[in-house]
This record gives structure tokens, C-alpha cells and sequence, in this order.
């Protein structure tokens, strides 16, 4: 048994929670650039999260277990996560345990519990965002599943490191279900990571906002690591979908010499990511929560025009 | 450029043209359609010359290059000065429940695929597999000209199953002959002429271009 897979396991990880609250800080500086503001610069994240670990927890006298230990679950889940992802080298010890099903299972666990925390404080805010966060979520989900299955229809696997290695090796150059999938995928990230079109990470808006409603009771380190989760849930989706869609620089079994060279690949491609996501939010407008249900049926559609394209044209 | 890239390059049209099918369908806006539509014109145009290409047949440029003047410019220009004549292009058509005719078009592609496998399996053509995007092209015009209310939507629809079977004749036959072609293709400009005399025409009778309101035989009830 080789140790270094367990090593690049840990430096995956250690990436995952170091470099995640820096991508969010690029998106919102680079948001703030194309709205003529003045941006806080990279590290506020880091300054936040720092700033809400050292404040106290304020609980509510009828929260119960499950809100104080949502929190733990939610960082935990993105965690495991950042294991099973592919991002410097498809080496990766859990990822022969753990496909792509299980990150979809792991992001809907979070959620679930989440919603939960929402409703459990009871206050209206809270169970607003709750059912809101659930109405995206039964659409979103199918259509993931559904973007997802075409890559491993293409791969004929769903272990996220055969998917890496089949495409990365595979000669085909315009594969028309790859195309439809990642244009599925990029709505359903959209939806998941709660950007703009769906949701605004930015307001407290009482009418607009859902992932906010539901953790708006939180506090102190509750607080910090739900923060954290949700910066590093839209690394992860930013991974999984560079790893799915253009894995071009992921180093392959063995290969660990290529490891740091693979980082800063990652790192360029993150960076081209988030700009990208930039264009996005601030060409588009929030939709109408109604809308939504048109905008996530066009992400199953495209997912599903994938999965056909890929038996009728492939 | 070799066979296989080719066929690859054609398959990703032919997807293209599907997209472009379903972005019809569940487009809105007067002028969104009209341009995916010239997309639909383009990426159509695009394929026939690469199957010209790849099958040596120099007739397919003659219907490419007709394809790119007549669906791309022409048609969408006629269109676009209608809509703004007719001072339609404000108007957002209130289509019923998209995302159930979006399931229904995936229905047809589904059903195309399955009338189409048997065929696919005789044809030793590199462009067998994109005969089945052409028929649900077809059919996907035909359920839009069946879910829209508004006249100019049913003749958009109406010139995108044109488009799904100029494409289905490609991929079946690399085309249909040159003089059948020049002869739809001079059908479908004069039909454009003759839509544009009989939108007017309805538009100063009923004062709306919604075809639900010819259905209704008095005056006044």
C-alpha cells in the first residue's frame, strides 16, 4: 500500500478549506469591479470567518440538538466531499469508495439538515427559506443526477476518477452530450451554490432570499462554519465540474511529480471559473422565485437532451 | 479534415440544431425566436456543407450557400420588418406551462429515435445518426405551430419543420436533387410574401394577430 495517495488525500483537503474563502473573496472583488465599487480585496473571507469564531454563540431557548449540530454536519459533509473530488490528482483512496451518487447524497444531507435547522427555531424566516430551499432542491436534483449520468454514460463508470481519467484520455473532440451535460451542470451550480439567478448570496432581504432565511439564526462559530461550508460548496461545484467537464491538467494514477503543476492549473482554471461566474450574475437579474421551476425544468431538459444525444448521435 | 472529425463536427450541428428546436419552443419573445431561428438557419447551413464535404457531393454547396441567403438573412429580415410593421415585437406570448411541452418534445425525441433505429441500422451513410434529430426537428416545429396562439409564432414553427426536413433530406440522402431544392426554396420565399399579405390582412380585421380570436364568427355576442 502506497502512502502517498494519503498524502495527496490530506493536501486535497488542506487545499479544499485554505483556498475556498479565497475564490469566494475573487468572485466578490471581481463583482465589485464590474459594479464600480471598491472592492474589500481577497482576504475578507478569511477576516470574516476569523471575526465570527471569536464571538460568542447566541442560541435561541428552544433551539434543539439538531440546530447547534447542523453546523458540524454541514462543514463535515463539505469536508468529505473535497475528498472524494478529483482536483490535483485522480489518486484518491476514498474516491474508489465513494462515486459521484454519494457527493449528490453528501450535498443533500447538508441540505436536508439545514432546512431543518431553518424550521426548528421556529421563527417564520426560517421555515420560509426552508421550503423555498426544498422546492429548489426536488428540481435541482434530478436534473444533477440526470447531467451527472450522461458523464457516465460517456465514461461508463461513476467513479469520479474513471471519469476523469476516460475523458482525459478519450480522443473524441466534439461530444455533443458533454456539451448539453455541462450546460446543465452550470444552471444546476447556479441553483445548488445559491447565485444570482436563483438566489442572491448577498441580500437579507426578507421577500428574495432563501439561503439566508434559513441560517439567519445562527451566530458565532455556528455561524463561521456554515459560512465556511457554503464558500467551500461553491469550490466543490467549481471542481466537480472542471473534473467532469475539463479535467485537462488533473494528474493522472502514479504521476506525483505533476502535483504541483496540476495546483496551479487548478488554480488558473478556478480563477477562469469564477470569472465566468462573475459575467453570469451580473449579466442576469434574480428571477421570480415562480420562474424558477422553468429555469431548472430547462437544466433537466438540456440533461436529458445529453443522455438522448449521446445514444442517437455517439 | 477526416471522416471521423467530420462526422463528429456534424453530429455536434446536428445537437445544435436540436437545442435551437427547443429554444423555439419555449422561447417568449417575438424577436428571441427570430433569431433562433437564423441560428437553427445557420447551424443547418453549416452541416450541409460539411456533408457536401465529406460525401464529395458539390451540389450540397449550392443548397448550403442557399440555406445561408435565404433562412439566415432573408427570412429572419421579412420577419423582423413584419413584427416591427405589425408593432408586435412588445408583445410576450403567453405560452401554456412550459416545462410540460418542454417533456413533450423529449417524448418525440424519444420517438424519433425509436422509429428511426431500424433505418439507421440499413443506412451506411456517414450522416445516419443525425436522421433521427432531423425527424424530431420536424416534429418539435409541429408541436409548436400546435401550442402557440400567436400567428407569427405558428409561421416560425411552421419554417423550422421546413428547416428539420431540408435536414432530414441531408442526412437520408446527402440532399434532395438541386432542382427539387431551388423549387422549396422559392415555395418557402414566396410563402413568406404571402404570410406577410395575410398577417396584415388579419391584423386590420381582428386587430390582433392571436388566432384564437378567428374562431369567433360574430361581431358581437
Amino acid at each position: 500500500m502506497k502512502t502517498y495517495p494519503f498524502i495527496i488525500e490530506l493536501l486535497q483537503i488542506a487545499i479544499l478549506l485554505g483556498v475556498s474563502p479565497a475564490l469566494t473573496g475573487w468572485v466578490r472583488m471581481m463583482k465589485c469591479w464590474t459594479q464600480g465599487r471598491t472592492s474589500p480585496g481577497l482576504l475578507q473571507p478569511y477576516r470574516d470567518i476569523m471575526k465570527l469564531f471569536s464571538k460568542d454563540v447566541v442560541l435561541a431557548d428552544n433551539a434543539s440538538w439538531i440546530f447547534r449540530f447542523t453546523p458540524y454536519l454541514v462543514f463535515g459533509t463539505a469536508v468529505l466531499a473535497g475528498g472524494v473530488i478529483p482536483m490535483l490528482s485522480i489518486d484518491l483512496p476514498i474516491a474508489s469508495t465513494a462515486d459521484v451518487i454519494v457527493i449528490v447524497a453528501l450535498f443533500a444531507i447538508a441540505r436536508f439538515f439545514t432546512a431543518l435547522a431553518g424550521m426548528d427555531i421556529g421563527t417564520a424566516f426560517g421555515g420560509m427559506g426552508s421550503s423555498r430551499e426544498m422546492t429548489i432542491a426536488s428540481l435541482a436534483e434530478p436534473a444533477m443526477l440526470m447531467a451527472i449520468f450522461t458523464v457516465s454514460l460517456a465514461s461508463k463508470s461513476t467513479s469520479l476518477s474513471q471519469m476523469v481519467h476516460v475523458i482525459y484520455s478519450g480522443h473524441s473532440l466534439f461530444r455533443p452530450s458533454l456539451a448539453f451535460a455541462m450546460i446543465a451542470f452550470v444552471l444546476i451550480a447556479l441553483a445548488e451554490t445559491g447565485r444570482i439567478p436563483v438566489d442572491n448570496p448577498a441580500t437579507h432581504l426578507e421577500l428574495t432570499m432563501i439561503h439566508e432565511a434559513m441560517i439567519l439564526e445562527y451566530s458565532g462559530r455556528h455561524l463561521a462554519l456554515i459560512e465556511w461550508a457554503g464558500m467551500m460548496k461553491l469550490f466543490l461545484f467549481a471542481s466537480l465540474g472542471i473534473a467532469t467537464f475539463a479535467p485537462w491538467g488533473i494528474a493522472s494514477a502514479g504521476d506525483i511529480g505533476f502535483v504541483p503543476a496540476s495546483f496551479l492549473i487548478m488554480m488558473l482554471k478556478l480563477g477562469a471559473a469564477g470569472a465566468g461566474l462573475v459575467l453570469i450574475e451580473t449579466g442576469l437579474a434574480k428571477m421570480r422565485i415562480f420562474r424558477l421551476t422553468e429555469f431548472l425544468g430547462s437544466a433537466f431538459l438540456l440533461a436529458t437532451l445529453g443522455m438522448l444525444s449521446f445514444f442517437i448521435l455517439e | 479534415m477526416n471522416i471521423n472529425i467530420a462526422s463528429q463536427i456534424n453530429s455536434f450541428l446536428a445537437a445544435l440544431v436540436l437545442l435551437t428546436a427547443f429554444g423555439m419552443l419555449v422561447q417568449r419573445r417575438m424577436y428571441g425566436l427570430v433569431h433562433l431561428f437564423a441560428w437553427q438557419g445557420l447551424f443547418l447551413s453549416l452541416n450541409t456543407a460539411i456533408v457536401g464535404f465529406v460525401a464529395d457531393r458539390h451540389h450540397l454547396y449550392i443548397s448550403s450557400v442557399l440555406t445561408l441567403t435565404l433562412k439566415v438573412i432573408l427570412l429572419p429580415y421579412i420577419l423582423h420588418v413584419l413584427i416591427q410593421r405589425l408593432k408586435v415585437h412588445k408583445e410576450v406570448e403567453t405560452v401554456v406551462n412550459i416545462p410540460m411541452t418542454m417533456l413533450i418534445g423529449i417524448a418525440l425525441v424519444i420517438f424519433s429515435y425509436h422509429l428511426m433505429a431500424p433505418v439507421r441500422e440499413l443506412s451506411t451513410l456517414v450522416t445516419r445518426s443525425t436522421l433521427a434529430v432531423a425527424l424530431a426537428t420536424v416534429m418539435i416545429g409541429l408541436l409548436m405551430m400546435i401550442t402557440r396562439k400567436h400567428a407569427v409564432t405558428q409561421i416560425i414553427g411552421f419554417l423550422a419543420m421546413e428547416n428539420g426536413l431540408f435536414f432530414a433530406a441531408t442526412s437520408a440522402t446527402y440532399g434532395m436533387p438541386l432542382v427539387v431544392e431551388l423549387g422549396v426554396a422559392l415555395d418557402i420565399l414566396i410563402a413568406a410574401f404571402i404570410f406577410g399579405i395575410f398577417f396584415f390582412h388579419i391584423h386590420t380585421t381582428f386587430d390582433s394577430l392571436d388566432v384564437e380570436k378567428m374562431a369567433r364568427l360574430k361581431e358581437e355576442d
